[in-house]
């Protein structure tokens, strides 16, 4: 039963100084599924990935990742993890074929030129091996990385937000190949702030100062949220959304294009403000509780107690 | 287990990275060969301890053949320029006080018939002292002369006047380099001074690159070990020491005529032990500073005792105790003794070993510091 789990760690701690930036994380991360990292800026997403690739020793807690203990087969984790940094970590004063030659000779790759050579086919680079890797536009240096991180393999992916800054169609190609590997057996562990993107994994979880809130597939995120989501279309939404917040039952009022999403937990008092609204020719409608309306919806929990 | 044990593929591909990286950094390269020819040429053309030809003011207020004599071999000494001839004792002192001349020589009133009477007149000569290397060697040449100058003045009766031999002959032999010229004792130290200087900085800047750039992160995630990128980092540097000791060896044989009595195998291989010390040195403020700013910071502090403690440019034995404890710490003192040593006195490897042990135990020493510090992890 335990073979079948990629990552399995209980109660991952880390402290910076005497700030808990990672509190008590339990993860559990099947082979072969996608799962996504959420969680607002500074919530301790890469501080976490870099615990389970070996980058940071946690201040407590357990567990295995690819069946090697955590603490003491660091050595094996990395050999068989792809990690790819949020911030750009590659040699920007080596060209984009050296970056992979130099990482596929780290990790001893087999027939490492054609790796490199595939790899770079890939991603459509070939004809610009030889350009330094610091002269890529941004998109670009985020596509060498994912390429690079993958050469070797790995069984498990651990993803820092590898789709930022990069354009819709190399997006899409980017999920299309991960959903392949994935069903081919492949992990990965994958931080977004992108909505759609979460869609787009197996299954979640969201984490706000360090604490997980929830995790599950997305429709058992929404359900487990318990969020009721009017829709409001009509004029003066601008003025209507001022007088809706601080309503009791109003926990967020959001605007989405021409409409107004107004969700809380209460369904009952939001019926109530409602009625209580919907004249002057708007239109109040139940919708289902998006996704992100969710996770605004916990950060702000979040932020209540933290601040308690 | 087998990822906790030295592996040559990594370790080649950080050293291929290396190559490349050090390769397309093509300003610090030039530096590495720039540094050493600047210092060859201000060290070696620049320096002279044993200054000649130096300006001198003369007062004579006693024209006579003695005051002739005595300024017409001052002419022909090294060491003496005689530029001033003034008249009175304050032309003297100003242009003392002006620095225009370094030395002012009087001949006072009376100085032949005195001297003739065999009442042992003074003759007056006046140092800018302010630099005592300046003036040292010109005082001593002049005591020297004074002493047989005038023989051939004092003829006949007058003879019994010349300076009597004293009791024992005094037998100088200068060895190793009897013509005291400085560039015999500076450029083999100068060897040890550009090792010094650029070993350090460029090791410790390497390590702290990868960090302010943030390719540590990518670097510890992977199966790397810190042994094979430390010492995959220091085979190019260790190259370029070497090209770095080709160059001021060349100089030392063309440019200074700088003898080489020893073994050059010997001091190549002694060479090797010193830049390990200096690439140990540069790994450990590589593992202490946070950034490229820092370490050069630490690296320059590191060399400021080196330049002046390891008898480079100071006498050793003229420093308090306490400075030649500091100065027998440091891995250039050694090796300066050592290749003075080699090129100097034709040394071999038994008279080299008691300079040579304490420079091996620097690397060790120095080696476990760095890799004890050096974090797997960003913590
Ligand atoms: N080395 C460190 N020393 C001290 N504090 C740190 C360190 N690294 C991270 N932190 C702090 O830990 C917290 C979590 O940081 P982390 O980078 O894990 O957040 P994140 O969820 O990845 O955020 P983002 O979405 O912006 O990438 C932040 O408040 C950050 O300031
Ligand atoms: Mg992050």
């Amino acid at each position: 039963m335990k073979d079948d789990l990629a990552i399995d760690v209980r109660g991952i701690t880390k402290r910076f100084g005497d700030r808990t930036v990672v509190n008590d994380i339990a993860l559990q991360v099947r082979r072969g599924e996608i799962y996504g990292f959420l969680g607002p800026n500074g919530s301790g997403k890469t501080t976490f990935l870099r615990m389970l690739c070996g980058l940071l020793t946690p201040d407590a807690g357990s567990g295995t990742c690819l069946g090697f203990d955590l603490r003491t087969r660091a050595g094996e984790i990395k050999k068989h993890v792809g990690y790819m940094t949020q911030r750009f970590s590659f040699y920007e004063d080596l060209s984009i074929e050296e970056n992979l030659d130099f990482i596929a000779r780290i990790y001893g790759v087999a027939g490492r030129r054609e790796a490199v050579n595939r790899s770079l086919e890939a991603l459509g680079l070939a004809a610009r091996r030889r350009q330094l890797a610091g002269q890529l536009s941004g998109g670009w240096k985020q596509r060498l990385a994912l390429a690079a991180c993958m050469i070797h393999q790995p069984a498990l992916l651990l993803l820092d937000e590898p789709t930022a800054g990069v354009d819709p169609k190399a997006r899409r190609d980017f999920w299309e190949e991960i959903h392949r590997l994935a069903a081919e057996g492949l992990t990965v562990l994958i931080t977004t702030h992108y909505m759609d993107e979460a869609e787009r994994c197996h299954r979640l979880a969201y984490i706000a100062y360090g604490n997980l809130l929830t995790r599950g597939t997305a429709a058992e995120v929404v359900a487990a949220a318990g969020l009721t989501t009017w829709e409001v279309s009509g004029p003066g939404l601008w003025e209507l959304a001022e007088s809706l917040r601080g309503r009791p039952g109003v926990e967020q009022v959001v605007a989405f294009g021409n409409t107004l999403h107004v969700s809380g937990r209460d369904a009952a008092a939001l019926a109530a403000v409602a009625g209580e609204f919907s004249a002057a020719g708007r239109a109040w409608r139940r919708v289902e509780s998006g996704l992100e309306d969710v996770f605004i919806s916990l950060m702000e929990t979040a932020r209540d107690n933290w601040a308690a | 287990m087998t990822s906790h044990a030295f592996n040559l593929r990594r370790f080649w591909a950080v050293v291929v990275k290396e190559f490349i990286q050090m390769r397309r950094d093509r300003l610090t390269f030039g530096m590495m060969v720039g540094i050493p020819l600047l210092q060859l040429i201000l060290f070696g053309f620049a320096i002279n301890m044993n200054p000649k030809h130096l300006p001198t003011a003369v007062r004579v207020a006693d024209p006579s053949p003695f005051a002739r004599s005595l300024i017409w071999s001052l002419r022909n000494s090294d060491y003496f320029a005689i530029t001033e001839v003034v008249a009175t004792e304050a032309e003297l002192r100003e242009r003392l006080k002006q620095g225009r001349v370094q030395f002012g020589l009087t001949i006072p009133e009376d100085f032949a018939r005195r001297l003739l009477r065999g009442e042992r007149p003074a003759l007056l000569l006046e140092a800018d002292a302010t630099d005592p290397a300046a003036t040292s060697y010109a005082v001593a040449a002049l005591t020297t002369l004074a002493e047989t100058v005038f023989d051939r003045d004092l003829q006949g009766p007058h003879a019994t006047l010349r300076a009597k031999p004293g009791p024992v002959e005094v037998r100088i032999h200068r060895l190793y380099n009897p013509d005291i010229i400085t560039q015999f004792n500076v450029v083999p130290g100068l060897l040890g001074v550009v090792l010094t200087m650029t070993m350090v900085i460029i090791t410790a800047l390497a390590i702290t690159r990868e960090r302010e750039r943030g390719t540590m992160e990518n670097l510890l995630a992977t199966p790397v070990r810190p042994g094979e990128v430390m010492i995959g980092k220091l085979i190019p540097y260790i190259l370029v020491g070497y090209v770095q000791v080709t160059l001021i060896l060349l100089a030392a044989r063309f440019l200074f005529d700088v003898p080489m009595l020893g073994s050059v195998p010997l001091l190549l291989a002694v060479i090797l032990a010193f830049i390990a010390a200096n690439l140990a040195m540069g790994i450990t403020f590589s593992t202490l500073a946070h950034n490229q700013l820092q370490a050069v910071q630490m690296a320059f502090f590191y060399f400021l005792p080196n330049i002046l403690l390891s008898g480079f440019m100071f006498p050793f034995r003229g420093m308090p105790v306490w400075a030649q404890w500091i100065g027998e710490v440091l891995p250039l003192t050694h090796f300066i003794r050592i290749v003075r040593g080699i090129a100097l006195k034709g040394n071999g490897v038994p008279d080299i070993l008691p300079d040579l042990w304490p420079i091996g135990l620097f690397v060790v020493v120095m080696l476990s510091v760095a890799i004890n510090r050096y974090r797997q992890t960003l913590d």
